[in-house]
């Protein structure tokens, strides 16, 4: 069977092989999934993001832009990749071997250095607001490509840490669901009680119902309270609340993703987007090095080196990568300088994101960053507006509409421009 | 499921369990609460009567008959969530039935005003507004402390006038001089966002949004690009140090000309500006002396300055009614050139200013009014076709969402028959604070400047449904109020009733009876039946929205 394990890569020859014995896979392991949202692969398939979201501020010298050897290196060495003439921290190998897969940008500007006010400015593209609070980049592209036909929520987030995503002046609706262990059945998905009792209790909820409708049912039914209880129940009693199994998936391949919780969210997010699910964020924590960075990072990368680059191969070899933008970077990259406590502290001047899937570009770096630290503007920088704009178009949606808020006042999807160098040709948006 | 149960979540049960007993016991030995007293007797029959009038031209205008009068036990319960956060108790509630007198709501009204309770509610409110809902900068923003003075404020009715100018002005630490975080909130990336205070100062304390002033001339108000730097120059001299908030009178604000699009002659090129304070009204207003922000403090609260007055009127008025008068809360229109009683949030503005910037007095009649007393049933509300009219004459009690913390708080206080509040022994009080951190986080709260109507969503209804603190909270054992109910009730319909009254402050209706003693009478036992009927009412639209 396919799924054993994939520490190489695939031959794209045995692609179509891959894709017909992982599907058999997945019709066992989700019975009841739609045909179409499980069936379609390739670029016709809706599009998905996942989002690794690294919080505290992953250091861009530790992970995907080291300068071994120079006065801001510190002790990380840096390995070749499978890009030619392209390196990362020795810490990733695994990563490394499939570089050629992803794009980097090592160039990313912010103008927010604290973590909630960076989080805000990375996770939506504009910066903190006090009137009006944007969406997350996954409640964009839910709101823009809504799912249809799966009880599956459309916005899931995996695991616990940093600042938390919101839907924002789109509604709550599109706030994630959130899954603080990875792996298991979802949260308060078992009703507490026997069938006999539960179905007890939901007639009597519904009696106190039509009591409280009595004389305002156009008011109660705005509340859309009873509507949301429906979904819940029909989201408890789905076949498809198996993609949040991980334990559905053979051995070799959670070995794969890693025993560890994030690991789990690797491989749980990937389930979802196979389901159809629209916006997937997985959080690792720790990142916040102002002390011990070197240490504190190496064990950090340890479970997301095997993570992140099983991701990438699995998406891959059940051809859901075409249509599937991973995001990976943090609220802010850390400072060249290492401070005396072996920590580096917070850096919006110049930091790195990856990026993959969709219509992505492979094998492409985009900007750099000063080797000897001095200077405070990276080449070719790239705003986190930009990166939005790019992930957005890069899954289809026109970035540049303006919608108009509850409010009334008109905001854009992104405020920023598209890294075309990062897109892969003919997928560009006309915007 | 439970054998990823950690330790902790062992110990939780347990403390919960501890903290009841200790609450029960206390509650047995402590006389009760003493009886509400009224509230100050003036003049305010005057205002109400102003107010009512107001509304009733809005009913006469739109062409919609008012609803009828609420239950006194709807408005005690929509009294108690307004001004309180919370839900009467049972006992409340036999002693509120048991005061017979006619006047026994403006009575036991004021009387909550006047608990301790009351203001750290109306603190924590009044916190987001002057705070934000952000968790804020690290260290220098102590939203406990603030919240804590706010309280104690609040408690003493101190004049709201003075709460704002301290807030505007103070200096010191954010600890030991908590009003000063109002301004240390805004520090971002290292230094005071000067902008973000006078966005701040505009929203709250004039009732005007000027925040895109910051970058181009407001399109809808006269408010100009100038006029926003001047305010926001305020706040320039302030800085924070290691003994706190201060003020460096050698200081001068400066504005970076920013990328956005701001015309600006060639000659000019980009390069920052300084800017003197400066009022966008009413310089008259200014003192002659103090500090920038001292002479902003005393322009804002300046007698003249009637935005002020209302700015703080409509927010009341959100509270209370859980919507604003004038919608969104912090952009009024412009006051009217003379006060012609047409506006009620003009008419409580007049009425704050004339008796001495009296918080408690304007929230006592609000919530005296007519429209507070009034059912949230009206024929019109049956139908999608004509709801909308009522909500836009103010012909009923607005239906609005309880806040999470509100929401937690009311499903703590159904756990017990007695009044849980700031007497509750520290355990209880502990436990209840922690619950509600759990609750809250994985509740969520409205984002600003979300729709109104997406406030319900599938994890809240599963966390209802589902959640380890409902089934806390249900459970029928010998120290929760469904267990005490299950066992001493004299039969299965009395115990039915109770319910009711501690959890939705009514009784049952015939239909709703019929129901909950069938699922009382299938359950394995009255306990099992009892929890099912509490599991049934949190679940309810009826108790997760004021009514």
């Amino acid at each position: 069977m396919a799924s054993t394990g994939f520490g190489d890569a695939v031959d794209p020859s045995r692609r179509r092989w891959c894709v017909h014995v992982a599907g058999l896979g997945l019709s066992l392991a989700l019975p009841a999934l739609p045909a179409r949202a499980a069936a379609r692969r390739g670029v016709e398939r809706p599009g998905s993001l996942v989002t690794v979201w690294l919080a505290g501020g992953p250091s861009q010298l530790e992970t995907f832009d080291p300068h071994p050897g120079t006065a801001i290196g510190g002790p990380t060495r840096a390995i070749d990749t499978a890009l030619d003439g392209v390196q990362i921290g020795a810490d990733y190998p695994q990563l490394a071997a499939v570089l050629d897969r992803l794009s980097i940008v090592r160039s990313l500007v912010s103008k927010e250095g604290d973590h909630e006010r960076g989080t805000h400015a990375m996770k939506t593209g504009y910066r903190p607001d006090p009137v009006l609070t944007h969406p997350s980049l996954g409640a964009v592209v839910a709101h823009e490509l809504p799912q249809a036909g799966i009880d599956l929520p459309a916005c899931v987030a995996l695991g616990t840490g940093g600042f938390r995503s919101r839907g924002g002046y789109l509604g709550a609706t599109l706030d994630p669901y959130h899954v603080p262990v990875p792996g298991g059945k979802g949260r308060n998905l078992v009703p507490p009680v026997d069938p006999g009792r539960q179905g007890r209790r939901l007639a009597a909820v519904e009696a106190v119902s039509r009591a409280f409708e009595t004389g305002r049912a156009a008011a109660v039914r705005r509340t859309l309270h009873d509507h949301v209880r429906g979904e819940a129940i029909a989201l408890m009693d789905s076949p498809q609340l198996a993609a949040f199994d991980a334990d559905a998936e053979p051995r070799a391949v959670r070995d794969a993703y890693g025993d560890t919780p994030f690991g789990r969210g690797c491989l749980v997010a990937r389930r979802l987007v196979e389901a159809g699910v629209r916006s997937v964020e997985v959080t690792l924590a720790g990142f916040d090095t102002h002390a011990d960075n070197f240490a504190g990072h190496a064990a950090l990368a340890g479970t997301l080196d095997p993570a992140l680059a099983a991701l990438v191969i699995d998406l891959d070899r059940r051809d859901l990568l075409d249509s599937t933008v991973i995001l990976v970077t943090g609220e802010f990259g850390r400072t060249p300088s290492i401070n005396p406590l072996e920590g580096r502290d917070h850096w919006p001047h110049g930091f790195s994101a990856l990026l993959a899937g969709g219509g992505i570009a492979r094998g492409c770096v985009v900007g750099a960053t000063d080797p000897d630290g001095r200077a405070r503007v990276p080449s070719d920088p790239v705003d986190v507006a930009d990166l939005t704009a790019t992930v957005l178009a890069a899954l289809g949606i026109d970035f540049a509409r303006e919608i108009a808020t509850p409010a009334g006042r008109p905001m854009r999807l992104s405020g920023g421009r598209v890294v075309e160098r990062l897109l892969v040709d003919g997928l560009r948006p006309r915007a | 499921m439970h054998a990823h149960r950690t330790i902790g979540r062992r110990l939780l049960p347990a403390l919960v369990v501890t903290a009841l007993v200790v609450v029960l016991i206390a509650i047995v030995q402590s006389p009760s609460t003493p009886p509400p007293g009224a509230v100050g007797s003036d003049d305010r029959p005057g205002l109400v009567a102003a107010l009512d009038a107001a509304v009733a031209a809005r009913w006469t205008e739109a062409g919609v008959e008012p609803a009828d009068p609420a239950a006194d036990l709807a408005v005690l319960r929509r009294a108690w969530l307004a001004l309180a956060g919370t839900i009467p108790s049972l006992e409340e509630i036999r002693r509120f039935e048991a005061d017979g007198a006619p006047d026994r709501l403006d009575r036991w009204i004021g009387g909550l005003l006047s608990e301790r309770r009351s203001a750290e509610y109306l603190a924590r409110r009044l916190a987001r507004v002057f705070a934000g809902d952000d968790q804020g900068p690290f260290l220098v923003f102590r939203r406990d402390r603030f919240t804590a003075w706010l309280a104690d404020a609040i408690h003493a009715n101190r004049p709201v006038d003075q709460i704002v100018s301290e807030m505007v002005s103070a200096r010191g630490l954010w600890t030991d001089t908590p009003a000063v975080n109002f301004v240390t909130q805004a520090q971002a990336n290292g230094s005071l966002d000067a902008e973000k205070l006078a966005g701040r100062v505009a929203r709250c304390m004039l009732g005007q949004r000027i925040d895109c002033a910051q970058c181009h001339d407001h399109p809808f108000s006269p408010v100009t690009q100038r006029q926003f730097e001047g305010l926001a120059a305020h706040f320039g001299q302030a800085r924070i140090t290691l003994l706190g908030l201060e003020d460096d009178p050698r200081r001068v604000h400066r504005v970076e000309a920013m990328a956005a699009a701001i015309p600006m002659p060639a000659a000019t090129g980009m390069t920052a500006r300084n800017v003197p304070p400066r009022v966008p009204f009413g310089e008259a207003w200014v003192p002659a002396a103090g500090t920038h922000r001292e002479r902003l403090a005393g322009w804002l609260v300046h007698p003249d300055n009637r935005r002020f007055d209302r700015a703080i009127a409509n927010r009341l008025w959100q509270i209370v009614f859980g919507r604003p008068w004038h919608d969104p809360v912090d952009d009024l229109p412009d006051p009217p050139p003379s006060p012609d009683g047409s506006d009620p949030v003009d008419v409580l503005a007049v009425d704050l200013m004339d008796h001495g910037r009296d918080l408690r007095r304007m929230l006592a009649a609000l919530a005296s009014t007519r429209i507070f007393r009034l059912a949230s049933v009206h024929p019109l509300l049956d139908d999608d076709a004509t709801a909308a009219r009522v909500a836009e004459a103010w012909a009923a009690f607005p239906l609005s969402p309880l806040d999470p913390e509100d929401l937690i708080t009311a499903m703590s206080q159904t756990t017990s028959l007695h009044t849980i509040d700031g007497g509750a022994p520290l355990v209880t009080r502990t436990v209840r604070f922690f619950r509600t951190l759990d609750f809250v986080r994985d509740h969520g709260r409205p984002a600003d400047g979300a729709p109104a109507d997406s406030v319900s969503t599938v994890p809240q209804s599963l966390l209802r449904m589902n959640g380890r603190l409902t089934r806390e909270l249900v459970e029928a054992n010998a120290l929760t109020a469904a267990g005490r109910i299950a066992g001493m009730a004299a039969a299965d319909d009395a115990a039915v009733e109770v319910v009711y009254l501690t959890m939705l402050t009514r009784r049952p209706t015939p239909e709703e009876l019929s129901i909950m003693r069938t699922a009382i009478a299938s359950a394995s036992t009255r306990g099992r039946g009892v929890e099912d009927v509490c599991w049934a009412l949190f679940n309810a639209a009826e108790f997760a929205w004021n009514h």
